[in-house]
C-alpha cells in the first residue's frame, strides 16, 4: 500500500499530487509534462518534495513535517528507467546481480534463476550491455530492478525508447512479472494501449494535479471534447470471454453480450476473459443493422450521453447489455443527420483494425 | 658529436626526476579525485571560488607559487614549523619539498581532467545505483571510479609531465642541489650556466623527451585498455 501526497513547485511548473496505489500494477497516466516523472523521482528519493508525505506498507519514507527523509538507496524501491542505464563497465550478470549483493540475505524473497527464466535473458548472462538490442537491455533493467527484491517496482516509460515490435515482446514479460513475483508497480507512461492492457487501476495526472483516478474503464473513457490529444486518447475498455481463434484468417472472436467482437491475432481459448482497448475515434455508430460493411464487430447499445460544445464533434456514451460502457466520436453534422439522441438503440461499428494487438490482455479469472 | 654516454651526477637527477614526479602524482590523487567529483557532481555556493583556487598555480607564475610555499612551507613558515614540531618532517631543501611543489605545479591538471571524466557520466547510472540500494560511497567505488578511469589515467599523466617539467616554483621553494634537489630541468639550467655544459644539457634533454614521450604512449594504452571496458552504451 502506498500514500502519496506531495506538493513542489518549480518555475514554470506546479505540482499538487496525491493518490494510493495497492498491490497489481498502477499507471501514472497522462502527457508529458504532467509530473508523471516528478512523481516517479519523489517515490524513488531522487527528489524531495517541498511539502509531502509518502508511506509504504508502514515504513515513512518521506515526512517534510517531521524532517523525514530516506535516501534511494534504504528505501528498497526499484527503478526502471526509460532507457536501461545498464552498468557499462559490467556483463550482464555483474548487473543483474549487483542490487541483490546491497539486500540483506534474509531480504532476498526473489531467486535468481526465475527472474532470468521469465525475461528470458539467459543466454545473455556472459556479454556486455552494449552488445544488447534495446529490448534486451530493457529486460535487463527490470530483472536487475526486481533482484534487489523491491517492495515497490517503478517502471518509468519503460517501453518509450522501444519500436513496436519490441514493446510486444516486452510487455507479455510485464505480465508475468506482475503476476508471478507478486511485487507493486507504479507504471508511468502515456500510451493508452500499454493502461489499458497492464494496469488495475490509472490514475490520470495533468499539467501536476490529479484529474482522475479509478479502473482503466472508467478513467480513460472520461474525456474532454476541447482537446485534441485528448480525442486520440479516448478509450473504451471492454471485456469479454474468448469464442475462439480463426487460424486461417488470423482473428480472434470474444464473445460479449452485445455481440461478437473481433480482435486481431491469436489469443489462446484458455479461462478468463480478454480485455480489449477500443478507441473511441474507432467506432462508427449506426442505426439499424447495416448490411453489407467490413466491419464484422456489431455491438448493439443504448444511448445514455451526449456531450457536444462548438467543437466539430461530440461524444455518445452507449451502454451494453451486460453493463460495460462503449464511447463513440462522430461530428455533431452526423449526430444532427441521424437524429440521434438520448435513449435511442444504435450499432456501434468497430473495425478490427482500430484495435491495437497491445491492448489485448487476459485477465486471470475473479 | 657530443658525448652520449650519462656521468653519475646526471644519472641521480634522472632518478631524483622520476622519484619526484611519482611522489608528486601518487600523493595527490587521492585528493584530486575527492576534489573534481565535488566540483563535478555538487552544486554550493562559491563553487566559483574554490574552482578559481585550485586553477591558481596553472595560470600564477611559478616563481610566486615556489615563493608561497617557501613562506608557508618554510622551516619558519606557519605549516612548516608545525610539520616539522610535530612530525619531524622539513619540506624545504629536500626532495620531499620538490615533490610538494611539482604536486601543486600539477594539480589544477590532474583535477581538471578528472572532472572531465566524472561529467561525462550519466548521472541517472549513479541514481540507478543508489535505487538498488548503494550508498554513495558505494556508487563512487562501483559506479564513477570505475566509469572516470580514463580521465583519471589522463590527469595521472599530465600531472607526471607537468611534476618533470616543473622548473619556478621547485626552484625558488627547494633550490638546486645536486643529489637532493636537482631534477633534470635544473641540472639542464645548471649545466647552461657553466662553461661547456652544452653536452651534459644536451644529453639531459633527450632523456626528458624520451621519458615523455614514454609516458604519453603509457597512458595511451592504459586509457584505451579501460576505455573499452568504461564505454557508454
Amino acid at each position: 500500500m502506498i500514500r502519496f501526497d506531495c506538493q513542489l513547485d518549480r518555475r514554470d511548473f506546479r505540482f499538487r499530487v496525491a493518490f494510493e496505489a495497492e498491490t497489481g500494477i498502477t499507471a501514472l497516466f497522462g502527457p508529458s509534462g504532467s509530473g508523471k516523472t516528478t512523481a516517479i523521482r519523489l517515490l524513488a528519493g531522487l527528489e524531495t518534495a517541498k511539502e509531502g508525505r509518502i508511506t509504504l506498507d508502514d515504513r515513512v519514507l518521506l515526512d517534510t513535517a517531521q524532517r523525514v527523509f530516506v535516501p534511494p538507496h534504504r528505501r528498497r524501491i526499484g527503478l526502471v528507467f526509460q532507457d536501461a542505464q545498464l552498468l557499462p563497465h559490467l556483463d550482464i550478470r555483474a548487473n543483474l546481480t549487483y542490487g541483490r549483493f546491497f539486500t540483506p540475505r534474509d531480504e532476498r524473497r526473489i531467486a535468481f534463476d526465475p527472474v532470468v527464466d521469465v525475461l528470458g535473458i539467459g543466454h545473455l548472462l556472459a556479454r556486455r550491455p552494449d552488445t544488447l538490442s534495446g529490448g534486451e537491455r530493457q529486460r535487463v533493467a527490470i530483472g536487475r530492478a526486481l533482484l534487489a527484491s523491491p517492495h515497490l517496482l517503478l517502471m518509468d516509460e519503460p517501453l518509450a525508447s522501444l519500436d513496436a515490435a519490441r514493446k510486444m515482446e516486452i510487455l507479455p514479460f510485464i505480465e508475468r512479472l506482475r503476476d508471478e513475483f507478486g511485487v507493486p508497480i507504479v507504471y508511468v507512461s502515456h500510451a493508452v494501449e500499454e493502461v489499458a492492457r497492464l494496469a488495475a487501476r490509472v490514475i490520470r495526472l495533468e499539467n501536476g494535479a490529479v484529474t482522475a483516478a479509478g479502473s482503466p474503464a472508467e478513467v480513460l473513457a472520461r474525456v474532454a471534447l476541447a482537446s485534441l490529444a485528448e480525442r486520440f486518447e479516448a478509450v473504451s475498455v471492454l471485456s469479454a470471454p474468448i469464442r475462439r481463434y480463426l487460424p486461417e484468417y488470423g482473428v480472434t472472436l470474444l464473445d460479449h453480450p452485445a455481440g461478437e467482437i473481433v480482435v486481431p491475432g491469436h489469443i489462446p481459448a484458455g479461462q478468463g476473459e480478454v480485455r480489449v482497448a477500443i478507441r473511441a475515434t474507432g467506432v462508427t455508430l449506426a442505426v439499424g443493422r447495416p448490411a453489407q460493411v467490413s466491419v464484422r464487430t456489431v455491438l448493439s447499445g443504448r444511448i445514455t450521453a451526449i456531450d457536444r460544445n462548438d467543437s466539430p464533434f461530440a461524444i455518445a456514451t452507449l451502454v451494453l447489455p451486460g453493463g460495460q460502457t462503449l464511447k463513440a466520436y462522430a461530428t455533431r453534422l452526423a449526430f444532427d443527420a441521424l437524429g440521434l439522441d438520448i435513449g435511442d438503440d444504435v450499432q456501434a461499428l468497430i473495425k478490427a483494425a482500430t484495435i491495437d494487438e497491445r491492448s489485448l490482455s487476459i485477465l486471470p479469472p475473479g | 658529436m657530443p658525448d652520449l654516454a650519462l656521468s653519475p651526477e646526471e644519472w641521480t637527477a634522472i632518478q631524483l626526476s622520476l622519484r619526484i614526479a611519482g611522489l608528486a602524482t601518487l600523493a595527490s590523487l587521492p585528493l584530486a579525485i575527492l576534489v573534481a567529483h565535488w566540483l563535478a557532481r555538487s552544486r554550493f555556493r562559491g563553487k566559483v571560488l574554490v574552482d578559481g583556487l585550485v586553477h591558481l598555480p596553472l595560470v600564477l607564475p611559478p616563481v610566486v607559487t615556489g615563493y608561497v610555499l617557501l613562506v608557508l612551507f618554510g622551516r619558519r613558515g606557519p605549516v612548516g614549523a608545525w610539520l616539522e614540531q610535530t612530525f619531524g618532517l622539513v619540506l624545504s631543501f629536500r626532495w620531499t619539498g620538490a615533490a610538494l611543489a611539482c604536486a601543486v605545479m600539477g594539480f589544477p591538471l590532474m583535477v581538471r581532467a578528472i572532472r572531465l571524466g566524472i561529467e561525462a557520466i550519466d548521472p541517472r547510472l549513479e541514481q540507478a545505483a543508489g535505487t538498488l540500494g548503494a550508498s554513495p560511497a558505494w556508487v563512487f567505488a562501483t559506479v564513477t571510479l570505475p566509469l572516470a578511469l580514463p580521465g583519471i589515467i589522463a590527469g595521472a599523466v599530465l600531472c607526471f609531465a607537468k611534476a618533470l617539467g616543473e622548473f619556478g616554483a621547485t626552484i625558488t621553494f627547494v633550490s638546486n642541489i645536486p643529489g637532493e634537489t636537482q631534477t633534470i630541468p635544473a641540472a639542464i639550467y645548471a649545466y647552461t650556466q657553466m662553461p661547456g655544459g652544452d653536452a651534459g644539457a644536451f644529453r639531459l634533454s633527450v632523456v626528458a623527451v624520451i621519458i615523455a614521450l614514454g609516458a604519453l604512449v603509457a597512458s595511451e594504452i592504459l586509457a584505451r585498455r579501460s576505455g573499452t571496458r568504461a564505454q557508454p552504451e
